[in-house]
């Protein structure tokens, strides 16, 4: 067909900026400098990246259900305190190495989900919500109430470290972080882009016009539900590594969710630079504010709602639709040949 | 026999309690399409408040439950409409987020002014008497108030619905709003009387919780999932569901609290998941279309 071959060649599908090319490369650079932390930093700074890759990485998470999939899940908890859990059962009691936890707590995270999605997806919408954190709370029980798991006080973890030198401990921990977080991130960029991205972003913007297109809603919004437990229970391994201390109350709280929350409505829901602005907002303020105990978290909440209220979109947002700036381009644009420059 | 006969009666009364955190729920998603997850923070604020005016003022808690339901009821409406209206559309996820916001800000708030310590409302003997039912089993006097208050208001908010220009309003506001509106119906003040009414009735809750138990600032959660769950039990929709909702959660956690102490709650939850499984639209579903 010589007319397809004209047509082809006048146009270009552009999927890249200028500034995600200079993301990409700065991207690199800043993880390489992650990485090699344990070289040049300082423990306390190492400690504290840490915690911003892991929350970064729940915060990813959580963006891809609320954010993507319309599935306004308070109940996070749930996969964090399994993941968390998972290393009792297979660090603490079957003696499995300590990082080799980490993707088995997803994938027990990612079981779990199998039979909870179910359940809870029988609700829609705010009982969606609501549905999640009850059966967070089931678990949170059921583990309270099972003795060999340490029962409602908790236990120590400590046992499943014993014997590793702490700089080799401390820099495993980050480097899982990074993975992590890292990887939550381009896992949320590279499934955007690709052609279930395209079906995920349609069923964002509609559900009844994805499906009369052919998506199948339910099974994408399942997909993600998994993926996103995977996540959170990986993070959640990782997050009692740390701490070397477990129990349900902790394990299960609902300020997981609370700092998902947070971190991605104050970033930018439904996007994916949201969650990085947001969990560098995150850690200012709560350096800023952490002398003043609860009073730090009603601020939070009170910056949550007035974000909700006048800028739903988050700072990233906000930012994107004045500078046209993306570092991680979603879209596809059409670019005519015969278009001049503007 | 016997003891299983009490254990159910407990649970009945408890579910109460239950009906009346669940009736405010149920009534702002049944007009405004919305769920106030501060909705337990609410309860608990309001319990919190009926303790500092009873002390302050030197009040029995009924006196106290007086001033705090106008107050609660009043902040409900404000709330609605220079808060929760803005956020009230086809997306779910603002009135959530918002009121998600509220309810960390309430907690916290609690917390800052009245320590994490429990706090509970003295009623005097009113607290402890109980009616023998013969045959052994006794029924607690304010477990008995609580029901015959759930029947009252249920009974009032059928009327409401069923009879009065108010109740037609929220009706059209919850069928069609845009329709609605035509009509010459303000939906911004029939949102806000409807939040009005559910903050009434579960400031009611609150403070009856703080009457038969000690209450604290971070309990509210709970709270809400319990009512959640009641109306999922009872059925969307049904105003009188909630109640049959709160009673049967009531009745399992009773239950499950006579085989083990930690396995009431849970028990709770696992009728609440098996109601999800088993008949996704409740009891007595009313609605379809969440």
């Amino acid at each position: 067909m010589p007319e397809a071959a004209i047509v082809a060649a006048r146009f270009d599908v552009e999927r890249g900026t200028r500034a995600s090319r200079v993301a990409a490369g700065l991207g690199l650079l800043l993880l390489v400098a992650a990485v090699a932390m344990p070289w040049w930093g300082e423990r306390a700074g190492q400690r504290l990246l840490t915690e911003f890759l892991y929350t970064l990485a729940l915060a990813q998470m959580w963006n891809l259900l609320a954010g993507y999939g319309g599935l306004l899940s308070v109940g996070q908890q749930a996969f964090v305190g399994l993941g968390g859990y998972s290393l009792v059962a297979f660090g603490l009691h079957a003696g499995i190495d300590t990082f080799l936890v980490v993707p088995l707590a997803g994938l027990v995270a990612g079981l779990v989900a199998v039979p909870t999605a179910a359940v809870v997806f029988r609700l829609r919408g705010a009982y969606f919500a609501v549905g999640t954190w009850a059966v967070a709370e089931v678990f949170r029980l059921l583990i309270a109430n099972s003795v060999s798991l340490g029962g409602g006080s908790g236990l120590s973890v400590t046992q499943t470290v014993r014997g590793m030198p702490i700089w080799w401990r401390e820099s495993l921990t980050l480097w899982c972080a990074a993975a992590l977080g890292v990887g939550a991130t381009l896992g949320v960029y590279w499934l955007l882009r690709s052609r279930h991205g395209l079906a995920l972003t349609a069923v964002r913007d509609s559900e009844a016009a994805a499906a009369s297109l052919g998506v199948s809603v339910r099974r994408i919004k399942w997909c993600v539900y998994i993926a996103a437990a995977v996540g959170c229970g990986m993070a959640g391994a990782l997050i009692f590594i740390t701490k070397l201390r477990i129990s349900p109350d902790a394990a299960f709280s609902l300020d997981w969710t609370v700092v998902m929350f947070f971190v991605v409505v104050i970033g930018g829901i439904g996007t994916v630079e949201g969650p990085i602005v947001g969990t560098l907002v995150y850690f200012a303020l709560r350096e800023v504010l952490s002398d003043y105990g609860s009073r730090y978290l009603i601020a939070l909440g009170v910056v949550a709602v007035l974000f909700m209220l006048w800028m739903p979109r988050g700072l990233w947002g906000f930012v994107a639709a004045r500078c046209e700036l993306r570092f991680f381009p979603v879209q596809r644009r059409l670019k005519l040949a015969t278009e001049t420059q503007p | 026999m016997h003891a299983w006969l009490d254990t159910l009666l407990q649970g009945l009364m408890t579910g109460g309690l239950y009906a009346l955190f669940a009736t405010g729920l149920a009534l702002s998603f049944g007009v405004m399409r919305m769920i106030n997850i501060a909705h337990g923070d609410f309860a608990i604020l309001a319990a919190f408040l009926a303790v500092a005016v009873a002390a302050a003022l030197e009040l029995n808690p009924f006196a106290a439950m007086l001033l705090v339901v106008p107050a609660m009821a009043a902040l409900g409406y404000g709330l609605q409409r220079l808060v929760l209206n803005r956020t009230l559309g086809k997306d779910i996820l603002p009135p959530l987020l918002v009121t998600f916001g509220c309810a960390i800000v309430i907690q916290n708030l609690l917390l800052e002014v009245f320590s994490a310590d429990t706090r509970s409302l003295d009623a005097g003997s009113l607290g402890t008497d109980s009616l023998a039912l013969g045959g052994g089993l006794a029924v607690g006097v304010l477990p008995l108030l609580i029901m015959g208050s759930a029947v009252a208001v249920l009974a009032a908010l059928q009327w409401l619905f069923a009879r009065s220009a108010v109740g037609r309003a929220f009706r059209a506001a919850s069928d069609d709003a845009e329709t609605a509106q035509l009509m010459g119906i303000d939906n911004k003040h029939v949102y806000g009387l409807a939040m009005a009414i559910a903050m009434a009735v579960v400031a009611v809750a609150g403070i009856y919780l703080a009457i038969r138990a000690n209450v604290s600032p971070t309990e509210g959660p709970a709270r809400l999932i319990y009512a959640f769950e009641a109306v999922i039990i009872g059925g969307l929709g049904s105003l009188w569901g909630t109640l049959a909702g709160g009673i049967v959660l009531g009745m399992a956690q009773a239950i499950g609290l006579r085989f083990d102490p930690g396995w009431g709650i849970l028990a709770g939850h696992l009728a609440f998941l098996a109601v999800l499984v088993l008949r996704p639209n409740g009891l007595f579903p009313r609605t379809r279309d969440a």
